[in-house]
């Protein structure tokens, strides 16, 4: 069964459609990769499932219940988890205490005015830390980490409320080649291990096409290409409007 | 195609200090330094690449020189000038053009308003001859699709739209020299394309490049030398025909 | 009233508009490109009416008059213009909280220096030759030189419109306002175009303040008032807007008028005099409007703001070490009252310091984890002032129930006032808190049968065992000792973290569950509840409270007291407020000129202290111990 279904959204910002019934769906243990060219409504989309705005027409389920037009702190509380382009952390606290903000949040204890924060699920977010490889980072301010470490621990803050659909905006802009790659190997890992259906955006074919197990394309609004990686490479359409002939493209990562 | 540019690369041959020279910049961010004592010469009519991975401080060297961050040099000269004292704008009224990366399109003005306000009288070369110059005509020749949205906001515009304008903004200035950051990050392939064919073209009107990129294709295609920097400092100098018979420098400071 | 008498006020309006949309456009460009709410706009207006009035006496003859308005506004427009290379050119990068207290010291320096140069009795300016009569209209007098006034507005406004719109200047001062870094990298000398701006909008307020010079005299308390109606029209009008704030001066001078028109009315048996209520009337408008339109009329979502505690370092507790020297201060301060015989005013002061640490602290507490910068802490302090007064002199009850009532009047207020401030941010949280200051403060003026009006609630002296100067001190340190240790438990715990949360990131805040909108709601009535403590032992210590008491300058001393100790520490607000306390007491009772003073004081926080005394301290503690090391 799907984690997260989208139906017929649409969207337009003062007479310009950025969304134009799109409709597609995401499994548990599936990554799914959205593409397109700037503009053509990914960050929309993202945020119409995120809460963040409310689409003109249409609907979104999470595990079989409608969620639209939901505030971003509820659909939380029912199991979705993100990352944005520019990794959000809380910068005036530390990394395990950035995991245990979230954890707290998760469980519905932020009003809690007695028992100090950092006695909470201090040991499970260490372990959380574990797992995106950042143990040794855990006292480190989270102003003072470097970027592709900010956005370990930015994963790591949308996995602490256990989450069900994992939806990450661009999760390797900004980081060097090395880095994307073992970020997504990282994502992959945890999508098979924990379950998850998780949604991601990304300027990086390589990435796309290494590890998503299907890519959904958008167009000027419109869905025009939704299956495997090799088919939507394939697509003509796809290459007329978004990869062109391939010769200014990164070479190929050597080893997938 | 990387004859081509081969080819090229003798353009300017009769002057006889380079265009722009930089000798031991540092930069910093605040009390963070980025970029150690670093050195690279751009010649009349030549386009040079600066490549490393993200972090690396391409961009940061480009925004040194351009005066957008706090440096200290030990030589800054462009067209035979020391400038090391200059204001920013100061330097680009020397003929210093600037592209962002993240293209910084005036939202509220329109596409004719944004050329404007990058528009500078036509200038002379050092030697007195008039230096090639750029008119909104010419520039809408360049930029075909821009020719028609002269009226439009700059805010209304995609992603790959917004790329042209920045570039054709910077060209208003009639500048000799291009710092171009990172043309090809967060566009679509087909747009990379696209602004290769453009960047290919200024550079055979005589215009001087120096370009910030991680893509060694999109570089092979436009740039006769490299450098190569890592963690701020210069790792790798040479031909770009010689980078690329070198796989095991590329894959060491990540370009893709 | 008459319908008559309705379209002549409305007509008087119109008047009184075109000088409020000059002083808010100025302030309005101003923001537009700097980014910065220039506190000391209502300085140049000031400055426009005075420097005009003598200028004008200075040519005489029938041009002194429009020599004088024209020699006022260049005066004041080169004066901007300084202003922005000598002041505003180093704070461009500081966060805004340190823009607006900068701008605020100017105003205060300026404020004295009118007081030095021109004595405190207001100066009547002459009248406009050839624009002395009136014409008759619907059966009443109206001033020509009004008419001529109500139509100065829509022509600056049109030629302000033309300016941005057509010219190369306007379109560069609007690339420069979007992005002034790239603007510059296109070769636009940023630098200069900023100066003329702010010389621009200096001009424009002189010239509303200069052409007012035949309507009102000149006067010391004209800066703040003008900058109130500034405020109100640019933030109702849209911050950045022209066209906005015309719109909203006409709205605002429109209702100011209504007020005056209406007179005294009859509301379910209470006679309310509405001409005296002008100035809640446009504070209402104004929370109004941002309520309904958080931007304004015309504005747009401002750009997110730097976020003040980015770089802020975690939280730590004092641990054990800190916790003996702090049990130690503790105690010491507890044993003050022995040495009373040898420095009887000891306990007073002692008492007024205890007072502004709890203000201090409680403001530290919504500005600094919190990111809500209020600019009307005052209110929380008044109503807890108030409150404490009302409950022991009117309704008899006994002083700690008293202070306990000034508690719950104050966290009344902050609820329903940080239901409202909780919805905006930076620079328009700024604004809101300080109208509804501004509106408490009305209503302690205003409201005799509660209030006493102007002179206030007198006789409010404590019972025992608190009636001698020891018992009370004793009790204002209580009272400070659970207010801080409360409000630290409270940072440590959950709900601290919550709160920091939102302020580090709204969006990562909601992304994982937390609903910032409730969590900053309660944190900002939590600390007005325990402010009113302040508030409540401020009238048991002076025996009385009135208005001026809890004016716009309180707020600000709170700020000061803040930032003076360092946003950032826990013990800041502490030792600001002791610092600030002392100060007041000793050097700036000696002086006339005590605002220039404090002016000179927030301007050394801001340009060369930016960390405050604990954050100096701070770094040389670093600076000490890897000597140390070595």
């Amino acid at each position: 069964m799907s984690v997260l279904t989208v139906r017929s959204l649409s969207k337009s910002y003062g007479g310009v459609r950025a969304l134009d019934d799109v409709s597609f769906s995401v499994a548990a243990g599936e990554l799914l990769a959205l593409i397109g060219p700037n503009g053509a409504g990914k960050s929309t989309c993202f945020n119409i499932v995120n809460g963040q705005i409310r689409p003109d027409a249409g609907h979104v389920w999470i595990g079989g219940r409608e969620v639209t037009g939901l505030a971003p702190r509820r659909i939380a509380r029912l199991g979705v988890g993100r990352t944005f382009q520019i990794a959000a952390v809380f910068g005036s606290m530390t990394a395990v205490e950035n995991v245990q903000m979230a954890m707290i949040a998760a469980r519905g204890q932020s009003f809690g005015l007695w028992r100090p924060a950092a006695a909470h699920h201090r040991q499970a977010a260490l372990e959380l830390l574990g797992r995106v490889g950042m143990a040794e980072l855990a006292e480190r301010p989270a102003a003072t980490l470097a970027y592709g470490d900010v956005k370990r621990l930015e994963l790591a803050v949308a996995l602490a409320g256990e989450p069900v659909l994992l939806l990450m905006d661009e999760p390797t802009a900004g980081m060097g080649a090395g880095e994307r790659g073992a970020l997504i190997a990282l994502v992959r890992e945890l999508v098979t291990e924990r379950r998850l259906a998780a949604l991601f955006t990304e300027h990086s074919m390589d990435v796309v096409f290494a590890h998503a197990d299907r890519v959904i394309v958008l167009a000027r609004g419109k869905l025009i290409a939704d299956g495997s990686a090799d088919a939507v490479r394939a697509d003509p359409q796809v290459r007329a409007v978004y990869l062109g002939s391939g010769a200014a493209m990164a070479e190929e990562d050597g080893h997938p | 195609m990387t004859d081509a540019a081969q080819g090229n690369a003798t353009a300017g041959g009769e002057a006889t200090a380079p265009l722009l020279e930089v000798e031991g910049l540092d930069a910093w961010y605040g009390a963070a330094q980025i970029l150690f004592g670093l050195s690279l010469t751009v010649g009349r009519g030549e386009a040079v690449a600066l490549l490393g991975r993200n972090g690396a401080g391409k961009s940061t060297t480009l925004k040194a020189i351009m005066g957008l961050v706090e440096r200290r040099a030990r030589r800054l000269a462009f067209d035979g000038q020391d400038v090391a004292r200059l204001p920013t704008h100061a330097l680009a009224r020397r003929g210093l053009g600037y592209v962002p990366e993240d293209r910084r399109i005036f939202t509220g003005l329109t596409v004719a308003e944004n050329l404007d306000v990058g528009r500078q009288p036509p200038r002379l070369l050092a030697d007195g001859r008039p230096a090639p110059g750029w008119t909104t005509e010419h520039l809408f020749e360049l930029f075909p699709n821009l020719a028609g949205m002269a009226d439009r906001r700059g805010g209304q515009m995609s992603g790959g739209e917004q790329q042209m304008l920045t570039l054709a903004r910077t060209l208003m200035g009639n500048p000799l020299l291009v710092l171009l950051d990172e043309p090809s990050e967060g566009v679509a392939p087909i747009i990379v394309e696209q602004m290769a064919q453009a960047i290919l073209a200024l550079k055979q009107k005589g215009l001087s490049i120096l370009l910030s990129e991680q893509n060694f294709r999109f570089c092979e295609m436009i740039c006769d030398r490299v450098y190569v920097i890592e963690h701020g400092e210069l790792r790798w100098r040479g031909m770009t025909r010689g980078l690329s018979s070198l796989p095991e420098v590329k894959s060491n400071y990540a370009i893709l | 009233m008459s319908l008559d008498g309705l379209l002549f006020q409305a007509l008087n309006g119109l008047a009184g508009a075109s000088a409020l949309f000059l002083v808010a456009a100025g302030l309005s460009i101003i923001f537009g490109v700097s980014r910065i709410v220039n506190l000391a706009h209502g300085s140049f207006y000031m400055l426009g009416i005075y420097l005009a009035g003598t200028l004008a006496g200075g040519f005489g003859g029938a041009f002194g008059f429009w020599a004088g308005v024209i020699g006022a506004v260049l005066v004041v427009a080169a004066l901007g213009a300084l202003t922005e290379i000598a002041l505003l050119r180093r704070i461009y990068a500081a966060p805004e909280l340190y823009q607006l207290l900068a701008t605020f010291a100017l105003a205060l320096i300026v404020n004295d220096a009118v007081l030095y140069l021109w004595g405190p009795e207001d100066i009547l300016g002459p009248r406009a030759p050839g624009l002395e009569g009136a014409i008759d209209l619907l059966g009443r007098r109206l001033p020509t030189y009004d008419i001529f006034l109500a139509l100065v507005g829509p022509a600056v406004l049109i030629g302000l419109h033309l300016l941005l719109a057509r010219s190369r200047f306007g379109r560069l001062i609007r690339a420069a306002t979007e992005d002034r870094e790239m603007a510059a990298a296109l070769g636009v000398n940023e630098k200069v175009l900023f100066t003329a701006v702010f010389a621009l909008g200096a001009g424009l307020a002189a010239l509303g303040g200069a052409l007012q010079m035949a309507r009102e005299p000149a006067s010391l308390s004209l800066d703040l008032a003008v900058l109130g109606d500034a405020f109100v029209i640019v933030v109702v009008g849209g911050l950045g807007s022209i066209p906005g704030a015309y719109v909203a001066a006409v709205l605002v001078a429109e209702v100011k008028a209504l007020c005056i028109a209406l007179g005294t009315v009859s509301v379910g048996g209470f006679e309310v005099n509405l001409s005296k209520l002008t100035l809640v009337a446009e504070f209402l408008v104004m929370a109004i409007v941002l309520i309904v339109r958080p931007n304004g009329l015309f504005g747009r979502p401002q750009p997110p703001a730097r976020v003040a505690g980015r770089g802020e370092p975690p939280l730590r507790p004092m641990g054990r070490n800190g916790g003996i020297v702090a049990l130690g201060v503790v105690a010491a301060l507890a044993l003050l009252p022995l040495a009373e015989g040898a420095f009887p005013y000891a306990p007073v002061l002692a008492v007024d310091m205890l007072v502004a640490v709890i203000f201090a602290t409680s403001l530290h507490f919504i500005m600094g984890p919190g990111g809500m910068h209020s600019f009307g802490h005052a209110a929380y302090f008044g109503l807890g002032a108030y409150g404490a007064a009302y409950a022991a002199t009117q309704l008899g009850a006994p002083t700690f129930a008293a202070l306990a009532a000034g508690i719950v009047a104050a966290g009344l207020g902050a609820l329903v006032f940080g239901w409202f401030a909780v919805r905006l941010s930076g620079v328009y949280l700024a604004m809101l808190t300080l109208a509804f200051a501004q509106i408490v403060w009305s209503i302690a003026y205003q409201w005799e049968a509660v209030t006493g009006g102007s002179n206030g609630l007198f006789g409010v002296w404590p019972d025992a065992p608190l009636d001698t100067r020891a018992g009370l001190y004793l009790a204002a340190l209580g009272g400070a000792l659970v207010v801080v240790l409360l409000l630290r438990r409270v940072l440590f715990a959950p709900f601290g973290y919550a709160l920091r949360a939102s302020r580090d990131s709204p969006l990562r805040a909601e992304a994982v569950g937390i609903a910032t909108g409730r969590v900053q709601w309660l944190g900002f009535a939590l600390a007005g509840a325990l402010c009113g403590l302040a508030g409540g032992l401020f009238a048991f210590a002076k025996g009385s409270i009135s208005p001026e008491a809890i004016s716009v300058g309180r707020s600000i001393d709170g700020l000061v007291m803040v930032l003076l100790g360092g946003v950032e520490s826990l013990l800041g607000p502490i030792v600001g407020a002791g610092a600030f306390t002392l100060l007041q007491d000793s050097v700036m009772r000696e002086t006339d000129y005590w605002r220039a003073l404090l002016g000179a004081l927030i301007l050394a926080i801001v340009l060369i202290f930016p960390g405050g005394l604990m954050g100096g301290a701070a770094r040389l503690w670093a600076l000490a111990t890897r000597r140390a090391a070595r």
